[in-house]
């Protein structure tokens, strides 16, 4: 019963932190590679995680659809959702200067959580959306191993797709953009095209990790979607595992899920009666990780660099 | 090659810029000289679509292209180097220059996911063509360095590298030889003239070390406070007092301006007239 039960958390665990490994390879294209500070992370997550839900979900009278579509319909749907969202929201910040875009994002994705807060005939508001069905779950079963191996199936395409791009010309300019835009105009480049894609590429892998995180949990609501958890954890994954870095990107948030998931279980040994204390020492733990990484290693865990190779 | 009709520009009262009329002829390496905000660079920024002119008009080639953006205009054959080099800090020094070529197909992100064996045969030859510039600017040892690791007259080099990556057609240079020592100075006069000479690139370029002016320009136009002040050969300036009493504030008279004739003006004169190209003085206006 132990082990069955460990087993249970090994897998839960895992799944949870390789959809935050998805969100941070997502982040890793706008921040890693282009300099673009998203604080808006949550949103997109939100929107792709809703959409998924809303496609596959059975019909239903307390929000749009569902249309029980397949599962990679939903994963599908999710990512495009986020991408055009994104290209609403880039084409009008693309202008802005990195702090300003930080701004502006996090204002957007507290605007989308209202929204799917307030709009109830979209998404049920506060009640959320029950009965997203698990990956495959009609062909596979319910087993979680099954959704466990989907999210890092997922991880592989996040990564191979990310890790291309960045070693692709395109990555090389994304670069060149993050370290001087006036330098990459002088070499003909057209800048807000190249930062507009690397947001709209980014933001639909957030999407794509919002579809996961639905069909993993088998219910939404728009409290899922807070900035902490859906934003600051992820910014602190990537700073931790090294911005720019895609292997350290999925590390980071393997390392940063633990370390989490851990605070947890010392938080609990409070006892009932500090629960509210506890949750915020968490985040106070979080935040204190931060600052200590910023100072010891700013780099990360895996830095952008290799050891004087350069960027290959 | 570009014509440069009334160009203004102002930032709040200052006029930067004043209808400024000059021609930078095709094949030629015009020099832009003049005193410290004088509105060259503000100028260059307004060739390079980098700024917007409040008035005027720039033709390139017979085209209007007052306004166009920077990439655009790179594409028209129009390159420009900063003043304070732009290199790329946390990338190699190859990649800086790898970035250069335009129209890459890999700069198509889907390109990169399924045509991988298109993109990286296309890079390797980017890659030589980048080698052969290194080799031309002596970077070579350095082709994996960061940028950001570079000397300041090596950033310099780099800075010309960018525009040797493409068939350029005008080379706008902003003081390529501010802070770079006389033997790399000597080699980025060389690669200028090489460049002018092999493959027809034309040059317009600011600078305030007179030596190198006096080496490679001809004509040469004077601005001070956002006007042309007068454009002629290297003697009609040195001999011109307007351009002396521009240099000194104006309003100088007697001994200020046979000081500025000996000192800074007139030294780079002697050096052009000895035809003394190897003096290694180490002399700055």
């Amino acid at each position: 019963m132990e082990l069955g039960g460990l087993l249970t958390y090994g897998v839960f665990f895992l799944t949870q932190a390789g959809i935050y490994a998805v969100l941070a390879l997502g982040l890793n294209v706008q921040y890693g590679l282009t300099g673009q500070i998203n604080i808006g992370v949550a949103g997109f997550f939100a929107v792709g995680a809703y959409t998924s839900a809303i496609l596959t979900t059975a019909t239903s009278s307390a929000h749009l659809g569902g249309f029980d579509l397949p599962f990679l319909v939903g994963i599908a749907g999710a990512m495009a959702a986020s991408a055009i969202v994104a290209v609403g929201i880039g084409w009008v910040t693309m202008r802005l200067r990195s702090d300003y875009l930080a701004i502006a994002t996090i204002g957007i994705a507290e605007i989308i959580r209202l929204a799917f807060k307030n709009e109830e005939w979209l998404t049920n508001g506060v009640r959320g959306i029950p009965g997203i069905p698990r990956p495959f779950v009609e062909t596979l079963g319910a087993d979680p191993l099954i959704s466990l191996g989907v999210v890092l199936g997922f991880i592989l395409l996040g990564y191979w797709m990310v890790e291309r791009a960045r070693r692709s010309p395109w990555g090389r300019v994304l670069r060149a953009i993050r370290e001087n835009e006036d330098g990459v105009m002088a070499a003909g480049k057209n800048v807000a095209r190249f930062r507009l894609q690397a947001f709209v590429f980014g933001s639909s892998l957030m999407g794509m990790a919002g579809g996961l995180y639905a069909h993993f949990l088998g219910f939404i609501s728009p409290e899922a979607f807070m900035p902490l958890y859906g934003t600051f954890l992820v910014w602190v994954m990537l700073i931790a595992g090294g911005a720019g870095n895609n292997r350290g990107a999925v590390l980071g948030a393997f390392a940063i899920w633990m370390l989490w998931s851990a605070t947890d279980s010392l938080t609990r040994e409070l006892g009932a009666e500090y629960a509210t204390q506890a949750g915020a020492l968490r985040v106070l733990l979080i935040g204190v990780l931060l600052q200590v990484i910023l100072i010891a290693r700013p780099q990360g865990i895996l830095p952008e660099h290799g050891r004087r190779k350069g960027s290959r | 090659m570009i014509q440069i009709e009334g160009v203004s520009k102002a930032f709040g009262g200052l006029r930067a810029v004043d209808s400024v009329h000059f021609t930078v002829a095709t094949g030629g390496i015009t020099g832009l000289i003049g005193p410290n905000g004088a509105g060259k660079t503000t100028l260059f920024s307004i060739l390079a679509g980098f700024l917007h002119p409040d008035e005027g008009r720039v033709i390139l080639d017979g085209e209007d292209v007052t306004g166009l953006p920077p990439h655009k205009l790179f594409h028209r054959g129009l390159v420009r180097t900063f003043q304070i080099p732009k290199e790329f800090s946390r990338m190699t020094v190859r990649d800086n220059l790898m970035i250069v070529p335009p129209g890459q197909s890999g700069e198509v992100l889907a390109n990169a996911w399924f045509r991988w064996g298109a993109v990286r045969r296309e890079d390797t030859r980017v890659r030589a063509k980048v080698d052969e510039v290194l080799e031309f600017l002596n970077l070579t040892h350095v082709a994996d360095e960061l940028a950001g690791n570079l000397s300041g007259g090596q950033k310099k080099l780099l800075e010309l590298g960018r525009t040797m990556m493409i068939d350029a057609k005008v080379v706008l240079l902003d003081e390529p030889g501010a802070g770079v020592n006389r033997t790399l100075l000597n080699n980025i006069r060389d690669a200028i003239r090489r460049l002018n000479q092999d493959r027809g690139y034309t040059f317009c370029l600011i600078e305030h070390d007179m030596d190198l002016i006096a080496q490679l320009c001809d004509p040469v136009v004077v601005m001070a406070q956002g006007q042309v002040l007068t454009q002629g050969s290297m003697d009609e300036i040195r001999a011109n007092t307007e351009v002396q009493d521009a240099y000194l504030g104006g309003g100088v008279s007697g001994r200020g301006v046979s000081a500025m004739t000996d000192d800074d003006i007139g030294k780079g004169g002697n050096g052009a007239t000895d035809g003394a190209d190897e003096t290694d003085e180490e002399w700055r206006p």
